[in-house]
């Protein structure tokens, strides 16, 4: 199972980013040979659709399970349109946070966020 | 494929018998629609608001006989039965407009730019296009002048589209174009109508810092222009002294009164006073000397 963490740096010591669309990284962990790799988020530099930007990346990677604080609306619909599972967890340690899930111990995120502003608040979704 | 509007060139416009001139600030609230307005019907031009996300010169004018269109963009829609979900469409997008998920190709409209890049890329060739309506254009009288603006739909991001349709078709004659305030993209998009631009500010530090901005677009445009002082008070003049060190033509300055603040908030013209109707006919006759004015 592959597992993306949306994080400020590249390993699993450092700090998870509770925002999607515009976190630095994503820390991707492969649970059945053990390895991490890091993907620079092309999201973050986006002047609009950041957080579609970062889902574009995240199902290119074929990964299982998405592990962030918030994800907006467009985004949401993307990852969860292809079949991937996200999970909120709060700023702790990219390794920590996996391990929480593999724990069981995060919650399933069932709803996006709010849209962010910049976006003209003219999408669609949001609360 | 549709051909899509190339810039229109100064030296065309000419030709056409028009002169269309470009009214813009940097700073918001310094008095563009208020200078635009009141300018048009002193000088005998017509009114173009070019400010698309909140047009307010048609409250001054009032203009009768109104005729409305609707501004259409186009979107691609991508034949789900025959797509082969090769994701070349959303490679090719700059705007992260498409997206390929494991089941489909999702478009985000909104985003999307109506380049056609993801039409041409198509190999199956399964993407055709499909409008939708993204503002409108009303057109109307003011006497014999006529009244044009565009309004972009509420919650529509894209104005440069309205805009660009806006000033497609501009009457014959001098064209006051009432910009939005700023320096962004629907302001550029404005200027590439324009011969000749009148910057509006205001003597506090804001209007200077968002003038000299509004000065650097101007000269990439190369057009003729002029500042025009707004709600000045006596003392405070920075404005006069970096439009002497940048060798600026100040047109006119027109001072500040809670008298002309009232006329204004009561949706009246500052002309129905006597001491702003000459200042406007100065400006007039001042605009005939920096451009070339029938």
């Amino acid at each position: 199972m592959k597992i993306a963490v949306s994080s400020t740096g590249k390993n699993l010591s450092s700090m998870t980013d509770v925002r999607f669309g515009r976190c630095n990284y994503f820390v991707i962990y492969d649970t059945e040979g053990q390895q991490v790799k890091a993907i620079e988020n092309k999201g973050q530099m986006s002047g609009a659709g950041a957080g579609i930007a970062a889902a574009n990346q995240i199902i290119d990677e074929d990964v299982d399970v998405v592990i962030t604080g918030n994800m907006g609306p467009n985004a949401f619909r993307l990852v969860k349109n292809s079949d991937i599972n996200i999970y909120r967890s709060g700023v702790v340690e990219v390794e920590k946070a996996i391990q929480l899930f593999k724990d069981g111990k995060l919650d399933e995120l069932t709803d996006a966020g709010p849209a962010h502003a910049g976006m003209g608040g003219g999408f669609k979704g949001g609360r | 494929m549709q051909v899509l509007p190339t810039q229109v060139w100064v030296g065309d416009l000419r030709e056409e018998g028009k002169l269309n001139i470009a009214v813009l600030s940097g700073k918001g609230g310094t008095g563009k629609t208020t200078l635009s307005t009141n300018l048009c019907v002193v000088a005998g031009a017509n009114y173009i608001d070019c400010d698309v996300e909140e047009p307010n010169g048609f409250i001054f004018l009032n203009p009768s006989q109104i005729k409305s269109r609707e501004v259409k963009v186009d979107y691609p829609v991508v034949d789900s039965g025959k797509c082969t979900l090769c994701g070349a469409c959303a490679q090719v997008c700059q705007f992260n407009a498409l997206v390929k998920t494991k089941r489909e190709i999702v478009l985000f409209e909104k985003l999307c730019h109506s380049c056609h890049a993801c039409s041409i890329v198509c190999q199956p060739e399964v993407i055709t296009f499909g409008k939708r309506v993204v503002g409108i254009i009303e057109e109307g009288k003011y006497g014999n002048l006529t009244c044009k603006r565009g309004i972009l739909n509420v919650g529509e991001p894209m104005a440069v589209p309205v805009i660009k349709e806006l000033l497609e078709d501009l009457p014959e004659g001098t064209n006051l174009i009432d910009c939005a305030p700023g320096t962004s993209c629907n302001i550029v998009s404005a200027l590439r109508y324009a011969n000749g631009a009148i910057l509006v500010t205001e003597p506090s530090s804001l209007g200077l810092h968002d003038l000299k901005m509004a000065v650097q677009l101007v000269r990439n445009f190369n057009l003729p222009f002029g500042v025009i002082i707004n709600k000045y008070e006596v003392g405070e003049d920075r404005i006069q002294k970096y439009c002497q060190q940048e060798n600026i033509k100040i047109l006119e300055v027109i001072p500040y009164s809670r008298e002309a603040a009232e006329v204004y908030s009561s949706g009246k013209m500052i002309t129905e006073l006597p001491e702003y109707k000459e200042k406007f006919e100065k400006i007039a006759e001042g605009l005939r000397e920096v451009f070339p004015w029938n």
